[in-house]
């Protein structure tokens, strides 16, 4: 699904630059679910960047569900983000004048989707996270979980090929956060390919797959017996 | 355009501007102030044309009055200080010799410039008043409105010199019972037995004249009082296309000629145009529609940068929820048509709600100066200024709406994300 060869990433500070990433190699396979860990300035969002299409490589390669993503315009990208990827920010980043429904139809708007089949999916997703009840609700009406699952509903609703989740139970208590790895664990049980951004050990182990990054450099890759978060809830 | 058109796109734009009303009701009202004073002050300015125009209505534009004085230099071995007295024959050759005049009609009066005013009796009662000598061309450069019933003095009247007169509201008033109708009626004017044919209706508005006064025919006053061919004073209306002011200088040029006057001499011939005078008003009034338009474009503008700023704002405030829409895939072709959209949309929204508003103050003013003493009427905005305004408010909305639209698309959706 994701494959990516020896990139590298650095950024201008001033007169000198910044190398973030050192040449990273790293594939996913379809239905995977894998945590990237490492503490603050390994690169582990600058890679979610990367991957999420927010930010461009310098060197190296990147395909994703077999498509080269190279030279992006914004127009391109922006594209592509709607049709691959969805996104779960840490800090939900909800569109706080539009209802918990309007901010999951959301990315359907970008597909040009018609606003009653709109409704109809945002709801089916609302439904999925268990907050079709609260369709009409804003934001702020809401609870920090209700806030990401109404995050991870958006995120769904565009039926994306890649979940991107980066810091998504860091704004959240453990109880919330192991309801949110719950929900993020179905999602992935049914089929969907997810990564997740993460410095919480405890998240880390509910993934299949746990990516150490360090300095810019994977050092640490395993694959892990995944703990069901259900257990806790 | 297809996105223009789209009813996904107006939700969206309905959607963020009804969210944040408080931003929007502040956008809206800069402009919306801007326009309406835009609207206010022109609607005025036509109000006010239209106002001088009504006082003027009676009056031919383009008319002048010519008379008399005495020289002031030597000339072809007359010597100064010669009095001048024009003539009947004055006025036909000053129509033949000058194609622009349309109307000539002599005058003479007594009782105002020299002369006591007309002892008037009848029945016992008694006036002094002014009286005119006219032929009836002069109705054709001052109107004179005539109660109905009456009429003016005709060219039966002048060619038999018959002794009827035509007189004002105040003689009616002062020499007849109220249910007495004039019409038919006799009044001895100097001693001599007039027959009334017509009351005439007094308006204001320059002038010498007033609603005493007592008009016969010219024929009729210079026996009466002895002038022979004497003329008080030409009233003189040029065709609409003339140039009044030449016209005056042309005539007073053949009059100085007629009487050997020398044509330095300023003081000679004297003469008031009222086309100059209204000439004058009308640039007034046509300088308050220009200032009017200047200053009503300028407050448009005001609002409509008002709109910018408050949309960079905006932009600024936003930052974030562009940055997600961006992340989940708007693309910057619809960022940037979303912010322009919005700000044409305020702009057209502030910019129609300003001419209802506008279009309410104005009848408003209408209602509040009817029957005042004061020259404004039916103060209009024509259409194609207020189209144009509208149309400079979206091409101006547009304008200022790349800005933040410029602004709200340099931001990289990561950056946008981040921060906090």
């Amino acid at each position: 699904m994701i494959e990516i060869k020896d990139l590298h990433k650095s950024y201008k500070m001033g007169s000198n630059s910044l190398h973030v990433l050192k040449g990273i190699n790293f594939s996913v396979e379809d239905g995977e679910l894998v945590a990237i860990m490492g503490s603050s300035g390994s690169g582990k969002s600058t890679l979610l960047n990367i991957l999420g299409m927010l930010d461009v490589l310098d060197e190296g390669s990147y395909t994703l569900d077999g498509v080269p993503i190279k030279d992006l315009n914004e127009t391109k990208a922006a594209q592509y983000r709607n049709k691959f990827l969805g996104f779960v920010f840490q800090s939900f980043n909800l569109i706080n004048y539009k209802s918990a429904m309007e901010n999951v139809a959301l990315p359907l708007y970008y597909q040009k989707v018609g606003r009653k089949e709109r409704q109809e999916k945002a709801l089916k997703y609302l439904e999925q996270v268990g907050l079709r009840e609260w369709a009409d609700h804003l934001p702020s009406e809401l609870s920090g979980g209700q806030k990401q699952r109404v995050a991870i509903a958006r995120a769904m609703a565009a039926e994306p090929k890649v979940l991107l989740a980066d810091e998504p139970t860091g704004a959240l208590d453990s109880t919330t956060s192991y309801e949110v790895m719950d929900l993020i664990q179905k999602i992935n049980d049914a089929g969907n390919t997810i990564l997740i951004v993460t410095h919480e050990p405890d998240i880390a182990d509910m993934c299949k797959r746990i990516v150490h990054l360090k300095d810019g450099v994977i050092v640490e890759d395993k694959k892990i017996t995944q703990v069901r978060a259900s257990q806790y809830v | 355009m297809r996105f223009l058109f789209d009813s996904n796109t107006w939700q969206e734009i309905f959607g963020s501007i009804g969210k944040n009303r408080t931003r929007t009701i502040i956008t809206v009202i800069g402009v919306l102030w801007g326009i309406l004073i835009y609207i206010v002050l022109s609607g005025a300015a036509k109000g006010l044309d239209n106002g001088f125009e009504k006082q003027f209505q009676n009056v031919a534009m383009n008319s002048m009055f010519t008379w008399a004085q005495s020289t002031s230099m030597p000339y072809k071995g007359f010597k100064t200080g010669r009095q001048l007295q024009l003539k009947l024959n004055d006025g036909v050759l000053l129509k033949n010799r000058i194609p622009e005049i349309q109307y000539i009609a002599p005058r003479n009066v007594k009782g105002i410039f020299g002369g006591s005013p007309a002892q008037t009796i009848r029945n016992g009662k008694s006036g002094n008043y002014a009286v005119y000598g006219d032929y009836p061309i002069s109705t054709k450069i001052a109107t004179k409105k005539i109660y109905d019933g009456g009429r003016f003095i005709n060219d039966e009247d002048i060619e038999g010199a018959r002794k009827v007169c035509v007189i004002g509201e105040r003689t009616q008033k002062e020499l007849f019972e109220s249910e007495e109708n004039p019409i038919g009626g006799y009044i001895r004017i100097d001693n001599v037995f007039f027959q009334v044919v017509g009351v005439h209706k007094y308006t204001p508005g320059g002038g010498f004249e007033s609603d005493s006064d007592i008009y016969i025919p010219f024929t009729t006053f210079k026996k009466l009082y002895n002038t022979g061919e004497n003329v008080g004073w030409f009233a003189i209306a040029a065709y609409d296309d003339a140039d009044v002011v030449q016209v005056e200088e042309n005539v007073k040029a053949v009059l100085k000629s007629i009487h050997n006057v020398n044509p330095k001499d300023e003081r000679a011939i004297g003469s008031f145009n009222l086309g100059e005078i209204f000439n004058r008003i009308v640039g007034f009034a046509k300088g308050l529609t220009f200032m009017s338009l200047v200053v009503g474009i300028a407050t448009i503008l005001a609002g409509v940068i008002g709109i910018g700023n408050i949309l960079l704002i905006s932009v600024k405030e936003r930052t974030k929820e562009l940055g997600v829409r961006r992340a989940l895939g708007a693309t910057p072709k619809e960022v940037r048509s979303l912010i322009i959209l919005e700000s044409v949309f305020l702009t057209m929204l502030a910019g129609i709600m300003g001419i209802i508003l506008g279009a309410g103050v104005l009848s408003l003013i209408n209602k509040l100066t009817k029957g005042m003493d004061f020259p404004y009427s039916n103060p209009t905005v024509p259409i194609p200024y207020v189209l144009g305004a509208l149309a400079i408010m979206v091409i101006l909305g547009t304008l200022i709406g790349l800005i933040p639209a410029q602004r709200a698309v340099s931001i990289k959706p990561i950056d946008a994300l981040r921060e906090e």
